[in-house]
């Protein structure tokens, strides 16, 4: 693995061109029959934090599970740092697949095992390291995430949602990816928590340079930390930053920005 | 053993040491460069200054790393490079809210903790047996309220309960009674062909299939196929908080999943018990007119002489009890699943094994009974 980490994620704005780190072209999907997706382009630049927002049954997070692999598209390529996922023989793709982090909508933590013991699984599967290393590194994963040291020896059945989900993204950090796949992170969290969790995220987008591509449904979330936003209507994607979408005479588009919910969620942020 | 470091290159620099970094500070490294780090820290040179302005990556693993090595020699870290710097500093936020030390997870064998582990396992059993003895009360304070009011129990529930414990078990319960009804007959020829009497193996086979093995064959059975479904539908609903939301609707879990499942069990478990009893048998007598050349006729000839009425009952009217055991602790298993997969196969196992202990310390029970009543 040779890309080392590169600092500041607002550098997606400038002219840090490159290959983007994730690229889909012409990606069509479909369940049983019905077409979900209807030819997707989405370039993921290196640094930047991706919201992708639509309405309940848009294929958001159908379009999550079709870029890390666990769903096969009907037509369309995908690349993710640059490799086609599609042409990778198996060992190649769990190589590939080490280099990202997903976190599912409720954590998905394997409830058999304590979160420290969860946080370990990608890093005994990957690496030889001895136990007392893999005591501190969970702990050292759990503190970047805000929990506490206790924490560590919890079953996921004792968690509160919130811990679930900060659990979840130790576990997705483990092997301290560049990349991170983000299920609505901050669905069933109360306002508060969700803003911490916003916070978290911007927080290790900024200082570890990660590169985010986060389902949403929170318009804060969206404000607070996304550069730019992807939203999914009529099987496509529209890609800009809230300005730009803003001013989109899409009817969806209209109403999702300029309803009470959105109005006070932008309020004061952008003008 | 300077010839040992790959991660650095050590200096000689005034009053002390200089560590010049290099190479990548990744997790994929993070034992060697643990030990490389350890062995600086165990013998600390003098002064120590970290210099990383040649380090090639770093990430929070090798951060962490460095940070804890720098802490316990009190070494300074210098010319970090700026792409380095925050994520530096988010690591030391992270690291300041000090982890626990590691937990042992080893620990040696001793008396003590034997007689701990013990004492635990026997408190265990007493809280689940005072559990069980509360969930008994539970149902039949249930039951009782169900025939006040007996439009609430559910037909459709109970009798589709019906077909799938009972209807549905028939054939495994048959064909596990005809073996047991050959078997019976063959060894029980074997043994009273030494005093001639072979004849009396229909006896044998009557009585001990009959009053023992015809019900204690299909309770172990259906403990294993209907108790361990009981728990994990259960399980799977608590899992899923459908217990929790059934209750929140008012809907009392006891009334709901438990009762149709223990009646269906209670109509259900005596008649296949009745259908075992006829099926052993018949499979002793298949044998009999095999192996012994006793005619069907012969055979019922004497099976009428060796019955009384009783000695049917004396096994059926043990099923009812039985059923309600299956069905008692298969259901609590259930009810006491927690939110964890792990957690569902545990109780089912759990609740399998009990009520298949539970079965045959009844059926002892029930033999001291029926000894003492000369029956």
């Amino acid at each position: 693995m040779s890309d080392a980490h590169r600092p500041n994620g607002n550098a997606a704005h400038g002219a840090d061109a490159g290959v983007p780190i994730v690229r889909v072209r012409g990606l069509v999907t479909k369940i049983g029959g019905r077409t979900i997706h209807d030819g997707i382009d989405l370039d993921l630049r290196r640094g930047e934090v991706l919201g992708v927002v639509g309405g309940s049954g848009a294929g958001k997070s159908v379009l999550l599970r079709t870029i890390v692999g666990l769903m096969t598209p009907a037509a369309g390529t995908i690349e993710v740092f640059g490799e086609q996922m599609a042409r990778l023989n198996d060992d190649d793709r769990r190589k590939l697949e080490a280099r990202w982090g997903v976190l599912f909508q409720d954590g998905a933590l394997f409830s058999s095992l304590t979160v420290a013991e969860n946080i370990d699984v990608p890093l005994k599967e990957q690496f030889d390291l001895p136990h007392h290393l893999l005591v501190e590194i969970a702990q050292l994963k759990l503190s970047l995430v805000g929990l506490a040291p206790e924490t560590a020896s919890l079953h996921p059945s004792e968690l509160s949602g919130g811990m679930r989900k900060r659990a979840g993204l130790a576990r997705a950090r483990a092997l301290d990816p560049a990349l991170l796949f983000l299920d609505e992170p901050t669905a069933g969290l109360d306002p508060i928590s969700a803003g911490d969790f916003d916070r978290l995220i911007g927080d290790l987008s900024a200082s570890l340079g990660l590169t985010v591509f986060m389902v949403t449904h929170d318009l804060d979330s969206l404000v607070a930390i996304c550069d730019r936003i992807a939203v999914l209507i009529d099987k496509r994607l529209k890609i800009g930053t809230i300005e730009e979408l803003m001013r989109d005479p899409h009817p969806w588009l209209q109403s999702y920005f300029h309803g009470p919910r959105g109005r006070a969620a932008l309020d004061g942020k952008v003008a | 053993m300077a010839g040992g470091d790959t991660f650095f290159e050590r200096r000689e620099a005034a009053g002390g040491v200089m560590l010049a970094a290099r190479g990548d500070w990744r997790v994929e490294s993070a034992a060697e460069l643990d030990r490389e780090l350890a062995q600086v820290a165990r013998s600390p040179p003098g002064s120590v200054r970290i210099d990383l302005a040649g380090i090639g990556s770093l990430d929070t693993v090798g951060a962490f790393l460095l940070l804890r090595t720098a802490r316990s020699i009190d070494a300074s870290v210098e010319n970090v490079p700026e792409g380095f710097a925050t994520l530096l500093e988010h690591v030391e936020k992270a690291v300041e809210a000090r982890p626990l030390p590691p937990r042992r997870r080893h620990r040696h064998f001793h008396v003590g903790e034997w007689l701990d582990h013990l004492g635990t396992q026997v408190f265990r059993i007493v809280g689940n047996a005072t559990e069980l003895l509360g969930f008994f009360g539970r149902i039949i304070v249930t039951a009782a309220r169900l025939t006040t009011r007996p439009s609430r129990v559910r037909p459709v529930a109970l009798l589709s309960q019906v077909q799938r414990n009972g209807w549905a078990a028939l054939p495994i319960v048959g064909m596990l009674a005809f073996l047991i009804g050959i078997v019976i007959a063959y060894q029980g020829a074997d043994q009273l062909a030494q005093f001639g009497a072979q004849i009396f193996t229909v006896n044998l086979l009557a009585v001990s299939v009959l009053r023992e093995l015809g019900c204690l064959i299909t309770a172990i059975i259906v403990a294993g196929r209907s108790g361990s479904a009981f728990t994990a539908e259960i399980g799977a609903m608590r899992v899923n908080e459908e217990v929790d939301a059934m209750q929140v609707l008012g809907l009392d879990p006891v009334e709901v999943l438990v009762m149709p499942r223990l009646i269906g069990l209670l109509i259900a478990l005596p008649l296949l018990t009745f259908f075992a009893d006829f099926v052993g048998i018949v499979g002793g007598g298949v044998m009999c007119w095999i192996a012994l050349d006793i005619t069907p006729p012969v055979f019922l000839d004497q099976l009428h002489g060796a019955l009384n009425p009783l000695t049917f009952w004396l096994g059926v009217i043990k099923a009812p009890f039985f059923a309600f055991v299956i069905a008692m602790v298969g259901c609590h298993g259930g009810l006491e699943v927690e939110r964890s997969a792990e957690s569902v196969g545990h109780h089912t196992t759990a609740s399998v094994v009990r009520s298949i202990f539970l079965i045959l310390v009844l059926d002892a029970g029930f033999s001291v009974l029926f000894a003492k009543l000369h029956v």
